[in-house]
Parts: structure tokens; C-alpha cells; sequence
């Protein structure tokens, strides 16, 4: 973890309304691993007093870059700089998905929309290949499939209205493969979306016997541990239950960890 | 001592600081959270955040939610217990040479004695910082922050515990500062903090419910200022003992405000959460400011307004 000005070397619009920031992190973009986050300082958000964190969607050598769209003042303000302006980063921070699974486990990597973004750099940096289902409302909810595709793994995709892939969620089109019995290997899930996706996903690999990967979302205050504003309601070892950081402990958590009843 | 060396160091009520910035309880964790992006030996002192004799849950989230140049809170004091705190953070903290505040609170008199008790006799912890403020849960604002005659009943119950420099931390009640304070000294305290959050609510509109999960909470950073820095300046007025002043300070002159009003020493509270290094930029800033108007000590400049 650290703190870093980072340069912006581009910054375009990605396709499906959102936008990719890519920054010369030479000092936090070697450390990222796969569903780790940064902090990033705004500039010109001046009545601001938290940071707005992004998953990592890509890190390559000196750089690394970030996914968002535009919903409130911190994205807009974020959508105004340009190349050559810089901003400041606090990163790596999190615990991201773990890739030292058995190597026979077959990776499925489910995202909800934007959760891919989550998602690029575990199948990227996996050296098992698996395949990635993708969920949204619409086709203008579903991106960077192609950055999926370009890595060898097939995606399989659902919109709620139809307008891309298969009609329904992410999760029929999962149960579809999984009742096929295509999957002659054991399933290892990496998950990242909305919160009634990842329960799903997390059902069935308990159903399964399997492991699965959620990466959470939460809203976040200090992103190093400090201010307990993000936490996730986990099972405790006695059997009750205790508040835990998204953005120190998580925000990957394995299924068995989270305890979703009562969780809104 | 040069004359481009400024003395920053300060003595409150017998916690001896290199400086008089320190970060304030509930914004910096209980140290290792931010050990990677701050030297700890370079603050004036690190107050961790509120310790209970037994591991407390918190409220549920959402638990804050920013607002113009503010933050509201309703954490509701999650942490892990006397116990929890000595055992896991105390033995890190003790690698580190700077002095460590304990904030305390507890539901009774007794176990606000009882904790203050416990923590005094560990080694390694400078000062009890006393929670008497905290807007989120209920019993410790409504029986103590409030109550004056409560307010003195805890004080002097923790004061019969512990020999560790005691600084009660003030709510900040605009019409009652004045007799909390000197409550506070007459009942023993080393010191005094202020100011905790102020009371507020946020409002979802789509909704209509409350933004956050315990309804209201403390409201802190640039916006509650003004208010803190007239609230300190009240107190100053009231008291002998010296003030530890808090509510907003983002930058070196806004500490500087704080002093002149008569806090002998800072605290840097929700700026942590943007800009983790505002203390380091705060005490750089003050001994600059400390230069330019050809003072020797910061503590000359304590109370020095001109009015």
C-alpha cells in the first residue's frame, strides 16, 4: 500500500456509457493483484472528504487502469480530467481473488455488469484457462467481452430483456452449463456484481461443494481499515456473527464467509 | 535551538508530544492501518479508536454518508474490547516512539472505570481520552455528554482508577461548554478534547428514510469548523488545564486558528480519510507559520487571539 501521484496517459470513453482511466503507477501498478482496489483522490472535488475507491481492471508493468460511469459528483469530476493531468492514489488496498487453486478446478468467472472490471485481471493472470458468464438488464450492460475473448475465454452472456446473449440472468445461463454436465472439472468461482448475484453464485457452489470468490461492494469510507464504514456481516468462528472490513479483509471473500440473512 | 527551529514541542496535562498534532480517535484506526503511508514517530501523539471493557458489535451499515464538506457517522463504536486491543494492536503500537491515547467509553460508570482500569495497567499507553460525546450510542451521549452532574459522576470514577493524564472529550453543546469544562478540570482532568461530532441527520428522498442504518449520527470535517473553533475559544476562556482542539482542521492553517483560539495541541480528524499525511503537512505547515511570525515556541501563540 501507498501513496502515489499518478500521471493519466488516457482516458476514453470504454463503450457501454463507460469510461477507462489508465495512469503511470510505476509504483502501485507492479504490486496490484487480481480484485485489489485503489483509492482515488478527485481533484477539484473540493467539499469532498473521502477518496472514491475502483477496482483494478487492468495492470500492466508501469500502468494500470480503472472502469467507472458516470453516477455522482466524484465520477463527473473524475470525468473532466484529461491526459497529461494527474491524480492521487492510495493502492493497492484489499485482498483480491487468490490464483493458487488446484489446478484441476476449472475457473468460472461470474460478473454482474461492471463487475467485470473486477474480473479482467484474474483471467488474465490465471494460468488455468475457464470461461466468463456475464449478466446485465440490457446489451448496453454488458462490456469488455472482447477483453475476455481476446484471452482465449469463451463467454457466455444473459440480458434481462433479451437484447444480448440469452434471455434471463447470469446465473440461468450458468445453471444451464452447470445442468449440462459439461464440466467433467470441479468449478472455482470468481464473482463480482450486485449483491443478489453473488448469494446466488455462493448457493450454488455450496450446493456443489465448490468454492466461490465474491467480491463485494460496499460503500467505502478510509479504504485502508481505519473507519469501519464498509463492512460485510461474516460468520465468526463460534458460530455467532461479527462486522468485517470489505476494504481489508475483502472485499473477496469465499461464500462460506459471508452471512447473507439480514444482510440488505 | 536555532532561530529557523521553532520549538513545537508541547506538555498537555503530562503527555509529553514532539509536536502538538495528533490524530484524532475513531479516524485513525489503532495504528498499523496507516503505519504504511505515515511515520507514527512523527505525530505528536495517535489517539486509536474508542476501546470498551468487552468487544462491541456497532451499528449497521450504512454507516456514513458524505455531505458538503462533511461527514456523518453512526459507526457506533465497534471495536474489539480491552482485551482484544492490548493483546492485538498494543504490542505494534509499542514499536513506535510516540504517545498513545486511549479513547475509552462504556454503557456505566462502572465500566468506564472498568476499562480505564484495565488499560492502566498495561505498559506502553501514555493518556485515557474519555468518551462522554459519542452522538451514536445512546446511553453515552444521553447519560453522560449531556448530564452534567452525570458528566462529573464518571469523570471522578475513572479519575480513582487510573494515574495515566485523563482529557475528557466535550460534546459539543454550544450553551453548556462552559461548565463542562470546568466540571472536567474541578473533577480532575488533565486536559480536555473538543470537539466530538455534532448531531445530524441525512435524508434519502427517493425513500424518505434516513441514509444511515442508526438513523442519525455525528457530523465532522471542514463544515463543523467555525463551530468547534468558538467552541474552543469558550473553553480556553473557562479553564486552566490545556485543550486539545479538533473539528475540521484539514490544513496547517486551520491548526493554526485552533491554537490562537487556545488549544495547546491538534487534532486531525476526518481529513485522515482523504489525505492520511495531513498531520505531517499540518506540523510542517505550523513551524513554517511559526517562522514567518518570528515565534520561538508554539506555545506562544496558544490563546493569542486579539480581541
Amino acid at each position: 500500500m501507498q501513496l502515489e501521484t499518478v500521471l493519466i496517459l488516457e482516458h476514453r470513453d470504454y463503450g457501454a456509457g463507460y469510461r477507462l482511466l489508465k495512469v503511470a503507477a510505476p509504483g502501485i501498478a507492479p504490486q496490484v493483484q487480481p480484485g485489489q482496489f485503489v483509492h482515488v483522490r478527485v481533484p477539484r472535488l473540493n467539499d469532498a472528504v473521502l477518496r472514491r475507491p475502483f477496482s483494478v481492471f487492468q495492470a500492466q508493468a508501469d500502468t494500470l487502469s480503472i472502469l467507472y460511469k458516470t453516477v455522482g459528483r466524484g465520477t463527473a469530476a473524475l470525468a473532466a480530467l484529461a491526459a497529461g493531468q494527474t491524480v492521487g492514489l492510495i493502492g493497492p488496498l484489499g485482498h483480491g481473488f487468490p490464483l493458487d487453486g488446484p489446478a484441476e478446478r476449472v475457473p468460472v468467472l461470474v460478473a454482474g455488469g461492471y463487475g467485470m472490471a473486477a474480473l479482467y485481471l484474474v483471467a488474465q493472470r490465471l494460468p488455468r484457462q475457464g470461461m466468463v458468464f456475464v449478466g446485465g438488464c440490457s446489451a448496453q450492460d454488458i462490456l469488455g467481452i472482447e477483453d475476455f475473448t481476446a484471452l482465449g475465454w469463451p463467454a457466455h452472456i444473459a440480458t434481462e430483456d433479451g437484447t444480448r446473449g440469452v434471455r434471463g440472468l447470469v446465473t440461468d445461463v450458468l445453471d444451464a452449463w452447470l445442468g449440462e454436465g459439461r464440466q467433467s472439472r470441479t468449478p472455482e468461482f470468481f464473482a463480482c456484481g450486485p449483491n443478489g448475484m453473488l448469494q446466488a453464485v455462493g448457493d450454488r457452489a455450496q450446493a456443489g461443494g465448490w468454492t466461490a470468490w465474491l467480491s463485494v461492494d460496499r460503500h467505502m469510507g478510509c479504504g485502508v481499515g481505519a473507519c469501519l464504514t464498509c463492512v460485510v456481516k461474516c460468520k465468526a468462528p463460534d458460530g455467532d456473527w461479527v462486522w468485517v472490513r470489505s476494504c481489508k479483509e475483502g472485499p473477496v471473500f469465499e461464500c462460506r464467509q459471508i452471512q447473507w440473512e439480514e444482510e440488505s | 535551538m536555532s532561530l529557523n527551529s521553532p520549538d513545537l514541542s508541547v506538555n498537555l496535562g503530562g503527555v509529553r508530544m514532539k509536536n502538538p498534532v495528533m490524530v484524532a480517535s475513531g479516524t485513525f484506526g489503532y495504528g498499523p492501518e496507516y503505519a504504511d503511508l505515515v511515520d507514527l514517530n512523527r505525530l505528536g501523539a495517535l489517539v486509536v479508536k474508542g476501546i470498551s471493557l468487552e468487544p462491541w458489535r456497532g451499528n449497521p451499515p450504512p454507516r456514513t454518508v458524505e455531505v458538503a464538506s462533511g461527514l456523518i457517522n453512526a459507526i457506533g463504536l465497534q471495536n474489539p474490547g480491552a482485551e482484544g486491543f492490548l493483546r492485538d494492536y498494543l504490542p505494534f503500537l509499542r514499536q513506535f516512539d510516540v504517545p498513545v491515547i486511549v479513547n475509552i467509553w462504556g454503557r456505566t460508570v462502572e465500566e468506564y472505570a472498568a476499562v480505564a482500569e484495565r488499560l492502566s495497567a498495561a505498559d506502553g499507553l501514555t493518556a485515557l481520552e474519555l468518551n462522554v460525546s459519542c452522538p451514536n450510542v445512546k446511553e453515552g451521549r444521553t447519560a453522560f455528554g449531556t448530564n452534567l452532574p452525570m458528566f462529573r459522576r464518571v469523570l471522578a470514577a475513572v479519575r480513582l482508577k487510573t494515574r495515566l493524564p485523563l482529557i475528557p472529550k466535550l460534546a459539543p453543546d454550544l450553551s453548556q461548554i462552559k461548565a463542562f469544562a470546568q466540571a472536567a478540570e474541578e473533577e480532575g482532568a488533565d486536559a480536555i478534547s473538543l470537539i466530538n461530532s455534532i448531531p445530524a441527520l441525512a435524508i434519502d428522498i427517493e425513500t424518505r428514510r434516513p441514509v444511515l442504518g442508526n438513523r442519525t449520527g455525528g457530523l465532522s470535517g471542514p463544515a463543523i469548523k467555525p463551530i468547534a473553533l468558538k467552541l474552543v475559544w469558550e473553553a480556553a476562556q473557562a479553564v486552566r488545564i490545556p485543550i486539545v482542539g479538533m473539528g475540521g482542521i484539514a490544513s496547517a492553517a486551520d491548526a493554526v486558528e485552533f491554537i490562537i483560539a487556545g488549544a495547546s495541541a491538534v487534532a486531525i480528524g476526518t481529513a485522515n480519510f482523504s489525505e492520511p499525511t495531513t498531520a505531517l503537512t499540518v506540523m510542517d505547515g505550523l513551524r513554517e507559520y511559526l517562522i514567518r511570525h518570528n515565534l520561538g515556541t508554539v506555545k506562544e501563540l496558544v490563546g493569542a487571539l486579539r480581541c
